[in-house]
């Protein structure tokens, strides 16, 4: 097959890519001069996709299956993936979200032979019974861990306010007691339907040679297209959080929290990358370091972190606002009178142009990073956007378009808060 | 890649690799002193008291506006340790001039920002205002405090301490909570005073504009550094024994659903010369990669813990272990953490062990040369130990570790301590209180 290349000269990039005969995607950023090639192989398959079909038949899988079968995958009839290319010196690994799964490889030499282990890992379910069952073990030490984790109980906190019955609401991990229940049919089953090559993605980053990533693929895939499933992911919900507070004490030094609002996730290409890039930016005005909510707050003592981001996934979308500070009430109060004036007064024209600047340039160091441009790539791919398209799109955003996002989607009635705070200590 | 160090001002090193591979060009710049529990609060306050406001840019608005507008220039205040030697100071990072829309040279005004930043705060009367150290003072304390939070990463600083509790690494690079919270405005500007005047000064650039460029952007914004007597008088202090005959077991309990185990050992007289190559490969074959005895021993053929690593700080001469294991295998954990310790003193390592983590090494270094950051870090340690040696040369001796080599590290080290880090409930000594 033959790959298109668009260039992409304001920012230095060029991108081959194209679609398999198997529906598979290909993107290659070529990365002249640098020993690091990086690959990355993502399915479109992350925790909220627990509901589907398959051959006919209605499957509704435990929490935490997609990870599961992440960890799973590695195993082969000859042994371990994992292991043999950390015995090769590449350095492997993956990881799953509410909304893709990724398997990733960085390596400087023997970039093709490790490129062949990944394309055959991802593509040969081998599950064995006892397999599976230590694999419930392993994960079991995993959910262990994240029981201690602060950010976890805050992000998941966060989400079980904001949305009723959406699956970002579960743990992409799952339960002890959901875990409980993975076979190795129902991995077989979420294999078979999620990682048809119509749903997967591949990626390189590094000095590579295009054609030869796509021969690879081409020789190592299945070569049948069969359609990606499409997850029933129930109704949509309403804009309003379904619960407004979350609060749990831990052993943490400070409370630790996150609030946030539901956004809607519908639309695909520049008009969703154009949605994104605005809410990017009103959340950089309103919130960012060079904001009068963050410096203010951060004067008065009233944050030691504050931070934003948004993601976007195939059923849900959110803003999300995490930080650390005494007070995470008065946070939240100082932040909804900053949404207020910016609804009423609008944002000042400098600041909105020197923001954008900024916007810019974050970016553009994120496509220093292999890992970060990858994954967003593929998320962006996943959702129907170019990302790359993002530096054309950004500069014609206006201020108004961003004032309207702070309007209509992050008023106090849409808000929701998790706060983690210290236990009381007994020394 | 171009690289290149000289001393531009008398103490003052430039070390400039000109490129154009990177989107993004990355400056630096340390104060070298030496790491004491007297001052190292002090010193972890300074960068962030600074990056409060300068003459120009007087609060964080004016300043975070400013960088705003050179395309989101990162400005951060950092405080690192290269062994016992402190390092406060801060990293910028900003896009490179091609790949902006109007191709504005940002290397001068990130320079000039820099040199803003250290030599002209916003002080009143030669003093820092009482306010930015107020808040700085108390965000540093709770910046200790928060260590507890992220308890894998806690149980190994809090192992160093435990175990170096005699030695300058005790303090931390950040210093302690007590003193943090004590530092007074007027002393704190004085010591400043003292320290920009005293310490030798690191600078550290990436981009693609070439030696002499960087050099006289740098020169000029630092023209009015006072330079007084320099303070030459730094090093680590390496234990090349462990403190007692048997290791010493600490124990603590903390709100835990899961146990920490941290081991630490002296690498011993293996320091005495220390083979840079040899002991990275030793750490390869033992617990620093995925394909490692405790990695595939601990947890892949036992299932003890969900992780068991390993690593060597080769300024200090420390091997560290650190694992997640739940408490009722504790016992077994350690055993065998131990036992795979044991074998690669008695040389048992395959061929296939010891090639691989060969590449892991060898490759993890020179892969350093496609991230700047990464670059930036490794200089600096390179330069503070004074070993002025590339990537590439240390990637090509780590291929040459022999068998032997490693084993003989493996027999050099020395345990000197333990750490268990217990949950509450397990000891019901201790009351329940609401």
């Amino acid at each position: 097959m033959s790959l298109s290349v668009t260039e992409y000269a304001n920012i230095g990039e060029r991108l081959y890519s194209g679609r398999l005969g198997n529906g598979l995607r290909l993107a290659v950023l070529p990365r002249p001069g640098f020993l690091k090639k990086y690959a990355f192989f993502a399915a479109n398959y992350g925790g909220v996709m627990r509901d589907f079909s398959v051959g006919g038949r209605r499957v509704a899988s435990p929490e935490g299956v997609a990870h599961f079968l992440e960890h799973k995958m590695f195993d082969m009839p000859w042994g371990n993936a994992l292991g043999l290319l950390s015995a090769r010196g590449a350095s492997p690994n993956a990881y799953t979200s509410d909304f893709i799964t990724a398997y990733h490889f960085e390596c400087t030499e023997g970039f093709y032979e490790d490129l062949d282990t990944l394309l055959e890992f991802v593509s040969t379910p081998y599950f064995t019974a006892e397999s599976v069952q230590k694999e419930q073990g392993i994960i079991g030490e995993e959910i262990g861990m994240t029981e201690n984790d602060p950010g976890h109980a805050l992000y998941y906190g966060l989400m079980r306010c904001l949305y009723e019955h959406c699956r970002v609401r579960d743990s992409v991990i799952g339960t002890a007691e959901s875990i409980a229940q993975i076979t190795p049919e129902v991995l077989t089953d979420c294999h078979r339907a999620f990682y048809a090559p119509s749903n997967l993605l591949l990626c390189v980053v590094g000095d590579v040679e295009p054609e030869r990533v796509a021969e690879a693929a081409e020789r190592i895939l299945p070569k049948e297209f069969s359609p990606a499933p499409e997850p029933d992911f129930g109704p949509p919900e309403g804009p309003e959080p379904f619960e407004r507070r979350f609060m749990k004490e831990m052993d943490v030094s400070a409370p630790q929290f996150m609030f946030g609002a539901k956004l809607s996730p519908e639309g695909e290409g520049d008009g969703l990358l154009r949605r994104q890039l605005v809410c990017a930016l009103a959340l950089r005005c309103l919130a960012g370091t060079s904001s009068k909510l963050y410096t203010s707050m951060y004067a008065e003592g009233l944050i030691r972190s504050f931070w934003n981001e948004a993601d976007w996934g195939p059923c849900a979308a959110y803003a999300v606002f995490g930080g650390e500070g005494p007070e995470p009430e008065r946070v939240l109060g100082r932040f909804s009178e900053a949404v207020k004036a910016v609804s009423e007064r609008g944002f000042d024209a400098g600041s909105f142009e020197n923001c954008k600047r900024a916007e810019y340039g974050q970016r553009l160091r994120l496509l220093g990073s292999a890992s970060a441009a990858a994954d967003r790539l593929a998320r962006g791919s996943f959702l129907g956007c170019e990302e790359l398209r993002s530096f054309e799109l950004l500069p014609g955003i206006t201020k108004d378009e961003c004032e309207s996002f702070v309007r209509d989607f992050l008023g106090p009635e849409r808000l929701a808060l998790a706060v983690v705070c210290p236990k009381p200590r007994k020394d | 890649m171009e690289f290149r160090r000289e001393e531009i001002m008398p103490a003052v090193y430039l070390t400039a690799l000109q490129t154009d591979k990177f989107k993004t060009a990355v400056l630096s710049l340390s104060l070298l002193t030496q790491l004491d529990a007297q001052t190292a609060s002090m010193n972890a306050l300074i960068p962030s008291v600074l990056r409060r406001g300068t003459v120009r840019c007087p609060d964080m608005d004016s300043l975070a506006s400013y960088m705003d507008g050179l395309y989101g220039l990162k400005a951060e205040p950092v405080v690192r340790c290269v062994g016992e030697i402190q390092a406060p100071g801060f990293y910028l990072s900003f896009p490179d001039d091609r790949y902006l829309p109007g191709k504005e040279r940002l290397l001068p005004k990130a320079a000039g920002l820099l040199g803003e930043l250290l030599l002209s705060p916003n002080t009143r009367g030669g003093l820092f205002l009482p306010d930015y150290v107020e808040r700085e003072r108390s965000r540093l304390a709770q910046r200790i405090r928060a260590r507890r939070n992220n308890k894998d990463g806690y149980a190994v600083l809090r192992l160093i301490e435990l175990m170096c509790a005699y030695e300058p690494i005790a303090a931390g690079s950040l210093g302690s909570e007590q003193d943090a919270e004590g530092v007074n405005y007027v002393a704190l500007s004085k010591h400043y005073r003292k320290l920009i005047a005293s310490s030798p000064i690191e600078l550290f650039y990436c981009g693609t504009a070439g030696f002499d460029e960087a050099a006289s952007a740098l020169t000029e914004a630092l023209s009015r550094l006072p330079r007084g007597e320099i303070d030459w008088d730094m090093g680590t202090e390496i234990r090349m024994n462990s403190l007692e005959e048997e290791p010493r077991v600490f124990n603590e309990s903390m709100e835990l659903s899961q146990g920490k185990l941290a081991l630490g050992w002296r690498l011993g007289e293996c320091m005495e010369e220390p083979d840079l190559a040899a002991i990275r490969v030793f750490n390869a074959v033992y617990g620093g990669t995925a394909a490692s005895k405790l990695f595939m021993n601990v947890r892949e053929r036992l299932s003890l813990c969900y992780y068991a690593s390993s690593g060597a700080d080769t300024q200090k001469g420390l091997l560290l272990v650190a694992s997640a294991v739940n408490f009722e295998n504790f016992g077994r954990a350690r055993e065998e953490i131990l036992a795979q310790l044991e074998a690669v003193k008695r040389g048992e390592i395959t061929d296939e062990e010891l090639d691989t983590a060969r590449k892991s090494c060898s490759s993890a270094l020179r892969a350093l040369e496609d991230d700047p950051a990464a670059l930036e870090s490794y200089w600096l340690t390179m330069n503070v130990s004074g070993a002025e040696l590339g990537p590439a040369e240390l990637a090509a001796s780590c291929e040459l570790v022999t068998r032997e080599e490693a084993a003989a590290i493996a027999r050099s080290c020395e345990l000197d301590a333990e750490l268990y880090l217990r949950g509450k409930e397990e000891d019901g000594d201790e009351p329940e209180r609401d």
